[in-house]
């Protein structure tokens, strides 16, 4: 039986998700939920994720949600084929890889999401970007990119010379930045931005990152 | 070689890894680091996290940063002891607890912690006062949270089953503080809420740990 994945394919959290199961060459069915129509806040969605976000996903009789609990459910479940994300074989890389997930999840995302919602869902609210708010994250995340460069610059990935699920969940929320005026974060700082362009050229991630166009006219 | 704990006991996050590692009966030494002194934004424990924040852990050579990935590890570490955190030999168990660590991270502690910042750290280590907007807002971010927990709390004794996991364990010491705020009645207002509290904050292994929670208290 097929994984579902409940969500939309523009949506940085699916996407995260979505760029794990293409990497396990997993075979799954993204199922829709239309947030305009506020599906994800009503039953049956609430049933599979009482937070009323996406995604969620189920696996037989197993219902999950919180996207990096599945996209890690996913490379455990699929550890022994497809590109190897979690490092189970080693106590130790796995331990690092366990590190820079929660850099993510920690002192990334929190800089980084309220950037991204002040551009792109903002208007959809009918207001215009808060300045303060992208300026005060903005100086967040550049003082976070300085670590990272540092990291970078004696590693080719976050948890090590190997590509892992710590990179990975940097993936869809970057790839939004980088359509923002706040982009030169990322690009004046060399190892990070060779670091980017590493990851976000990986196959997986090219197959998603197409429909990640929320925004963008026409959608 | 024993396992070293760089934090200090009445800090959210060390005591977290403090719980677990009670819980595990893992030998360990905890290393004080003199936040008054600025000693975690100095170059010595910048090696060890380049975020400057408590704890870091050494074991060996492998040196880890951020509480969730510590705790993490030692329940892998010390897995197939008696003490089961994890749920490791079941993989849907064990997809269920990444789920809840996952909430705890991305809904309640966000949610939680400028009520802790605002009325325990602003006070006593700013000596300034509480930003009430602040807090309110949280609260009632927080009590939308504690719903959803009251409501999952009445088809299973804990979080992620009828098992105690990490994912409840991760709750401790913020819940902790906020007792000794006015805003523990966001606790105490949820009956099975407030159940599961007493029950978790009962475990021996806390009981080690509840003792160096001493932020706030009169001396």
């Amino acid at each position: 039986m097929a994984l579902k994945l409940y969500g939309a394919a523009l949506s940085p959290c699916t996407s995260r998700v979505m760029t794990c199961l293409h990497e396990k060459e997993a075979d799954f069915e993204l199922v829709p939920v239309d947030l305009f129509a506020g599906e994800h806040k009503q039953l049956p969605f609430l049933a599979k994720n009482p937070f009323g976000q996406i995604p969620a996903l189920e696996d037989g009789d197993l219902s999950l949600f919180e996207s990096r609990a599945i996209a890690a459910y996913v490379a455990e479940k699929f550890k022994e084929t497809g590109n190897d994300l979690i490092r189970h074989q080693s106590l130790k890389e796995a331990a690092e890889v366990k590190v820079w997930m929660e850099v993510e999840s920690q002192q990334y995302h929190p800089a980084i999401s309220p950037i991204i919602f002040q551009f792109f869902a903002a208007p959809l609210q009918g207001y215009a970007p808060d300045q303060a708010i992208i300026d005060e994250n903005t100086e967040k995340l550049g003082k976070v990119l300085d670590v990272y460069e540092d990291k970078l610059g004696r590693t080719k990935y976050l948890a090590g010379d190997f590509y892992s699920l710590a990179d990975l969940f940097h993936l869809s929320f970057t790839y939004y930045f980088m359509k923002t005026p706040c982009a030169h974060l990322i690009n004046e700082r060399p190892h990070v931005k060779a670091w980017w362009e590493d990851i976000s050229s990986r196959p997986a991630f090219q197959k998603v990152a197409s429909a990640m166009n929320f925004g963008e006219k026409g959608n | 070689m024993t396992i070293k704990l760089y934090g200090v006991a009445m800090s959210t996050c060390t005591a977290k890894v403090l719980a677990c590692l009670h819980e595990y009966g893992a030998e360990f030494e905890l290393v004080p680091v003199n936040l008054q002194n600025g000693e975690h934004k100095q170059p010595a424990f910048l090696a060890k996290n380049p975020f400057g924040q408590i704890p870091a852990l050494e074991d060996g050579d492998l040196t880890l940063f951020e509480s969730r990935a510590i705790s993490t590890y030692v329940a892998e570490k010390f897995k197939g002891s008696s003490c089961d955190l994890l749920r490791s030999q079941n993989p849907k168990e064990a997809a269920v607890v990444k789920t809840w660590m996952e909430v705890e991270s991305q809904q309640f502690s966000p949610a939680i912690s400028p009520i802790f910042y605002q009325s325990i750290i602003v006070p006593i280590l700013y000596g300034g006062s509480p930003n009430q907007a602040i807090i309110d807002e949280s609260a009632a971010k927080l009590g939308k949270v504690l719903d959803v927990y009251d409501k999952k709390l009445s088809s299973s004794k804990y979080l992620a089953g009828d098992f105690y996991s990490l994912a409840d364990l991760h709750h401790l010491t913020y819940i902790y503080y906020l007792m000794k705020t006015p805003y523990g009645k966001l606790i105490n207002e949820r009956p099975r809420v407030k159940a599961w509290w007493e029950d978790i904050s009962s475990r021996p292994a806390f009981k080690k740990v509840a003792p160096g929670l001493t932020l706030g208290d009169k001396n």
